[in-house]
């Protein structure tokens, strides 16, 4: 098979995976004569090593943020504790914080709630921007402060501001979309989206750490045989959760 | 590989004809011969594109060195064109080729010497009929001193034992048959038997396993545990005509194999293949199952977490689809290279007319550490009745370097 | 300039589910067939392999299987009177991009529609009088029972699980008895229940409904179809709809055809190919094949003796468009084909917070639930009620995946400690009851091309025009309200409606069940493919999948698209490879 299989990491690559920065299209393929198999080929995660997104400053205000959208307290651990902002980090350094799959022609319109996102800036340029003009708003209301600085009551508050409209960040673009039906602030949803999927996705992509969200809620993850429970309706499983590469309870001894 | 198929179409349309005049014209003779060149697999290493086919080229690892396969079409430069019949039986009999050179012995000589001489030129006819493809052999890249052609001479004198098979009266003509095909152009054992330092096959373990080009080829005995006394014959024809029976399917080097050889015999003579393999004896040993280990109790739970959605909590796959691992030749040889392999970068089932179902096994070697490959084989190997020695995380780092390797290069 | 290639018999555009069954059916008659593809190759154990395809984030959320907008997307408007502006990403719809197209990431809920589906306009007006004026809803052209061996052989080549709920017109317990006749049951069981939609069931049948296993393309056992193509038993593992399935137990392109198609020494696949024209001999009443270019740029001219669209609908209408064949709708005059009879479908859904009994939600496969269709299609009388056609009520364990599946009460905080506890509570014991209403044919609602964004290749985009109208709004209340009748009789803690209202917004995930666009019919003016998927101006070419559909129906729209597929391809291969012309004449 001369075919060169662009996007298919060859998986033998073992324990560190390397970093893949842009999605190139593949070539094109004529396929004839059967179903191809090559040993060893797949399209498996990536999880990117050392990419760096967010300034100190930036990653104190998600600290700060995500901790706020899912707290820790006496359920357990949140957001923060989970890695969301290691997950964000990664999440913003490579092709989704580019909006690499993303129309991003123009021209521009505010459009209504209907017709969804339509700011300018790509996820990473949207944290970026929003970032800044929060901080700036906090330290012009709170004395000088930051947002990461400022008590969990008064984080709420500004959240709350920023979730209803209430307070508009310049140079974003057009602010409303949907939560569930609800009109909200563009950059809000779009952290708060970002914060669930950093809490519930796989630990592969930094965050949900220790499957601390999983837990919580008690999914068992990246388990992919039911069959001996389906018909123990209303019984609770005893299954742990696992993730793509595994779970500490495989090798007790060598973790 | 279409050329091919075109023109055996070709010739199949033309075979009832011709034979409807005459019993042993040339015709029937050169279909014979095309059946016989299946059973003996040439296409598979004398093919390196699959569009010329029989031209030669493919590297061959052997323990000493790189072989490329030589070009057996009739082109007269760079093929057999110029070869006379004689020359070509002494070819396959005695593994000397025309100008007095000794063969490498990764051609399978020490096999094609029972073959009869009929059956040889038979071959030869067919051969003939092939279109001459111009491609030039490539010089082998062999390891100091095995590039000496003339120590071949000591080689053979010490493992090559020429001569026609020879009936064993005591046994039915279909055992006979088998033995004919597995012993002589099947060359079974060029695989499935061990060799010794010098790449000589171990008589006295015959068909009992053995390493070739990164694989482990399972023992095909009769033995129950590592070898394939569990199936019945009408499995191991099933396993030979459509790469999979209710216990395996065929991965590998087996599965190229299967697609262009056993697939297409005649299903009386895989019935013989069959009688003649489950007469073999072997020599089982007495394994215990590993029991209470850590490499157990880990290795079990890698495996419900990982393994069970095509091979079941209980280890019986899905027959014909995934395989089922209670009963595994494969699990419980004594080498678990290909077991190893298997996991690290998956396999599939050859697919054949019969059962062209393609699902293949991932590859898991990005996702489970040496360390937890072992600990599943050694689970799996030990589960379901199936008894092997604990699998060793280094040997899954050797495998694993090995593809690498194979991967770069 | 394009390179001119060898001609071939078949040209398929889009290898998905009916470029692949087209080109196994033709294939074996012989005939020399290639598919175009603009996606990747993709197959189970490269490209969603058991060991990665239970990734959320990756999947649904980073759209791994799904068509990429900054490649090819739409514009959006609710009506004529806004300015359309283009889906930056996907939402509402997730089509998809590479082989077995939106095959691979379905759910696998395999329904039939109602024989009365396809004489939608003259069963209505005969029941109730005359329909609103501006719903373009048509008949079909074809009836139920000339689809039903076709329907047939599409559940035998995919191994549908079910309980027939009608046999030759035998009431069959445990079936569907709404369902049109069938020759025979399903080829397989229905799938063992998980406990939210047994209690569902339970519900239902004590308010008077009649419950059943909904179909599904998820095996209940292990099957070799008529192809000899073998798939595996479903192992609820809760990954199916936008991922492709691990272990070759939901029915795709790639278990159930592929194998046996790829092996033909007649069919040739080239992927990452992507068609831009289809092209007309000077007569404009015959294709002569299409233009297409690859990834690395090169631009080919590929001729056949037919050509079949098989992309997605919104593909095949642009294409249409771009290609310049057929006449493109006009809302203001309401002529024109193309683009005409947009339609969706309008969804709805009831939590219901059942407390103290464990569901395990994760436990899931695509198609996995009990139904009923009281309030499907004419079912029931509609007299009184201001609206037709309906949809099925079902209760479905098709995933616990976290990220899009954390049920919280009403008016819950959205973030915050109590938020978290909400998700904490109710994550295991939630059931949810969806609604999956029709929506009928409206004047207003249409796709052309949009006169300002282009898309990577300087093509103008699709434009898609549409809203609900009063028919949605008003069938889909009654249907959650009788959602909301049965979530009660669930005894549970609480409940929470969520009722669509409002605009259609193509924000939120509803489905991805788009059809229309270039319709069936009898009748050329408001048709632009005759029964058998043949247009009517151009017979060698053929149109495919939810495309040809005049209105959408209360299923989802798969087997239907099988069907039609099938019952095109016996009709070409009985009369058009022998006397090539129109099928149908006028």
């Amino acid at each position: 098979m001369p075919d060169t299989l662009q996007r298919r990491a060859v998986l033998l690559a073992g324990v560190s995976l390397l970093a893949v920065n842009a999605v190139t299209r593949s070539q094109a393929r004529t396929i004839a004569g059967g179903v191809p198999w090559t040993p060893g080929a797949g399209d498996a995660p990536t999880a990117e090593g050392s990419l760096k997104f967010f300034t100190p400053d930036e990653a104190a205000f998600i600290d700060a943020a995500v901790a706020r959208l899912i707290p820790a307290d006496d359920l357990g651990p949140g957001a923060k504790e989970a890695g969301v902002t290691t997950f964000l980090d990664r999440q913003l350094a490579g092709p989704y914080g580019h909006a690499e799959t993303w129309y991003m022609g123009g021209p521009w319109h505010d459009g209504t709630r209907s017709q969804g996102y339509q700011s300018r800036l790509t996820p990473a340029a949207l944290y970026r921007t929003a970032i800044k003009a929060i901080d700036d708003h906090c330290r012009q209301a709170f004395g000088g402060k930051t947002f990461s600085t400022l008590s969990p009551d008064q984080q709420d508050s500004v959240l709350t501001d920023l979730e209803k409209g209430k307070f508009k960040i310049e140079g974003i673009g057009p602010h409303a979309v949907e939560i569930e039906g609800a009109k909200a602030d563009s950059f809000f949803s779009v952290l708060l989206q970002n914060t669930l999927e950093g809490f519930f996705s796989d630990p592969i992509y930094g965050g949900n750490r220790d499957m601390i969200g999983w837990k919580l809620i008690g999914f068992p993850g990246a388990h992919y045989d039911y069959r001996p429970y389906v018909g123990q309706h209303g019984k609770k499983l005893p299954i742990e959760p696992v993730g793509l590469r595994g779970r500490p309870g495989w090798m007790p001894n060598q973790s | 590989m279409k050329t091919l198929c075109s023109l055996l179409t070709v010739f199949l349309a033309l075979t009832p004809f011709l034979r409807a005049h005459a019993a042993d014209t040339s015709a029937s003779r050169i279909a014979r011969g095309r059946y016989l060149a299946t059973a003996g697999d040439c296409v598979a290493c004398h093919t390196a594109d699959k569009g010329k086919p029989f031209a030669g080229g493919r590297p061959i690892e052997t323990p000493f060195g790189i072989i490329y396969s030589p070009n057996i079409t009739p082109d007269r430069d760079t093929g057999i064109g110029g070869w006379s019949d004689d020359q070509f039986y002494r070819a396959m009999h005695t593994g000397v080729g025309p100008s007095g050179r000794h063969l490498y012995p990764a051609f399978p000589y020490p096999y094609f010497t029972k073959a009869t001489h009929e059956d040889v030129s038979a071959i030869r006819a067919y051969l003939d009929t092939l279109e001459p493809v111009k491609n030039a052999r490539k010089e082998p890249r062999l390891t100091w001193p095995l590039d000496w052609r003339y120590l071949l001479r000591g080689w053979n004198w010490l493992y090559f034992d020429e001569g026609t098979y020879r009936a064993n009266a005591q046994k039915s003509p279909e055992w006979n048959r088998g033995a004919y095909l597995v012993e002589g152009l099947g060359h079974c054992g060029a695989c499935h038997t061990a060799t010794n330092f010098a790449g000589g096959a171990k008589a006295s373990e015959a068909l009992e396993g053995g390493m070739l080009q990164g694989w482990f080829a399972p023992n095909i005995t009769g033995d129950r545990r590592a070898g394939i006394g569990s199936w019945s014959t009408e499995d191991i024809v099933d396993y030979l005509k459509t790469g999979r029976n209710s216990h395996s399917g065929a991965t590998g080097l087996m599965a190229e194999v299967i697609t262009d050889s056993t697939s297409k015999l005649d299903r009386s003579d895989l019935h013989a293949i069959a009688a003649y393999l489950e007469d073999m004896p072997g020599h089982p040993q007495d394994v215990s199952p590993l029991q209470g280990s850590p490499t157990l109790a880990a290795g079990r739970a890698i495996y419900r977490d990982s393994c069970s959605a095509c091979h079941q909590y209980d280890g019986k796959g899905v027959p014909k689809l995934f395989s089922p691992l209670g009963g595994s030749a494969l699990l419980q040889s004594r080498d678990h290279t290909t077991a190893i392999r298997l996991v690290l970068e998956g396999a599939r089932t050859a697919p054949t007319d019969a059962r062209p179902t393609t699902a293949a096994m991932p590859a898991y070697g990005w996702k489970l550490s040496d360390a937890e490959v072992a600990a599943v084989l050694t689970y799996v190997g030990n589960s379901w009745g199936n008894a092997t020695p604990e699998v060793a995380a280094s040997d899954v780092r050797t495998v694993r370097e090995r593809l690498r390797l194979e991967h770069d290069h | 300039m394009a390179k001119k290639l060898p001609a071939v018999d078949v040209v398929l555009v889009g290898f998905g589910w009916t470029g692949a069954m087209i080109g196994e059916e033709l294939t074996a008659a012989g005939l020399r067939t290639v598919a175009l593809e603009r996606g990747g190759w993709r197959d189970t154990s490269t490209d969603f392999a058991v060991t990665f395809a239970q990734d959320e984030l990756r999947y649904m959320w980073r759209g791994h299987l799904f068509q990429e907008p900054a490649h090819q997307t739409l514009t959006f408007r609710n009506d004529s009177s806004q300015t359309a502006l283009p889906l930056r990403h996907l939402g509402s719809f997730l089509p998809a991009s590479g082989v077995g197209g939106a095959g691979v990431h379905w759910n696998g809920q395999t329904w039939r529609f109602l024989p009365s589906d396809f004489v939608l306009r003259s069963h209505n007006e005969q029941r109730y009088g005359a329909l609103s004026q501006d719903m373009t809803v048509q008949d079909w052209g074809v009836t139920y029972d000339e689809l039903e061996p076709f329907y047939d052989k599409f559940e035998y080549l995919c191994g549908i699980s079910g309980k027939a709920g009608n046999l030759r017109g035998a009431r069959q317990d445990g079936g569907n008895p709404f369902e049109g006749p069938r020759a025979r049951d399903f080829p397989n069981p229905p799938l063992e229940m998980a406990y939210g939609p047994t209690l569902f069931g339970q519900a239902a049948r004590d308010t008077g409904h009649t419950p059943f296993p909904c179909p599904a393309a998820n095996m209940s056992r292990a099957y070799t179809n008529p192809l000899g193509v073998m798939l595996a038993p479903c192992t609820y593992c809760g990954f199916c709809e936008k991922f492709g399935c691990g272990n070759n137990s939901k029915s795709s392109p790639q278990t159930t055809i592929l194998p046996v198609l790829m092996r033909r020494d007649n069919f040739e696949l080239r992927t990452e190919s992507e068609v831009v024209r289809i092209n007309m001999d000077s007569s404009g009443k015959r294709a002569t094949g299409v233009t297409y270019v690859d990834t690395q740029g090169n631009e080919f001219e590929q001729p056949a003796e037919m050509v079949f669209l098989c992309a997605y609908i919104l593909h095949n209408v642009h294409l249409l468009l771009l290609s310049g064949i057929g006449l493109p709708y006009d809302p203001r005059t309401g002529e024109g084909i193309v683009g005409r009879n947009y339609a969706y479908q309008v969804v709805s859904s009831v939590d219901v917070f059942l407390g103290d009994r464990i569901l395990n939600p994760f436990v899931g496969a695509g198609a996995l639930g009990v139904g009923i269709d009281d309030y499907n299609g004419d079912n029931f009388d509609h007299t009184g009620l201001g609206f037709i056609a309906g949809g099925y009520l079902a209760c479905w364990n098709t995933n616990g995946r976290p990220i899009e599946y954390h049920p919280v009460p009403k008016d819950t905080p959205k973030w915050g400690s109590k938020f978290k506890k909400a998700m904490a509570e109710n994550y295991l014991t939630t059931a949810t009851i969806s609604t999956h209403g029709a929506v009928m044919a409206n004047r207003g609602n249409f796709l052309d091309l949009d006169p300002t964004y282009r898309d990577a290749r300087g093509r103008p985009l699709l434009r898609m025009t549409f809203d609900f109208h009063d028919n949605e709004h008003r069938m889909s209340d009654y249907l959650t309200d009788r959602a909301v009748d049965i979530a009660r009789a669930m005894k549970p803690r609480e409940i929470h409606a969520k009722k669509r209202t409002g605009h259609y917004s193509v924000v939120p995930y509803q489905t991805t069940h788009n059809t229309g666009g270039a319709a069936m019919g009898s009748d050329p003016k408001t048709s632009f493919v005759n029964k058998y998927l043949q247009s009517w101006d151009v017979p060698n070419l053929f149109v495919t999948g939810s495309t040809v559909f005049p209105q959408n129906a209360g299923y989802n729209p798969t087997g239907t698209i099988g069907a039609l597929t099938y019952f095109a391809l016996d009709a070409i291969k009985k009369q058009y490879l022998k006397n090539p012309g129109p099928l149908v004449q006028l």
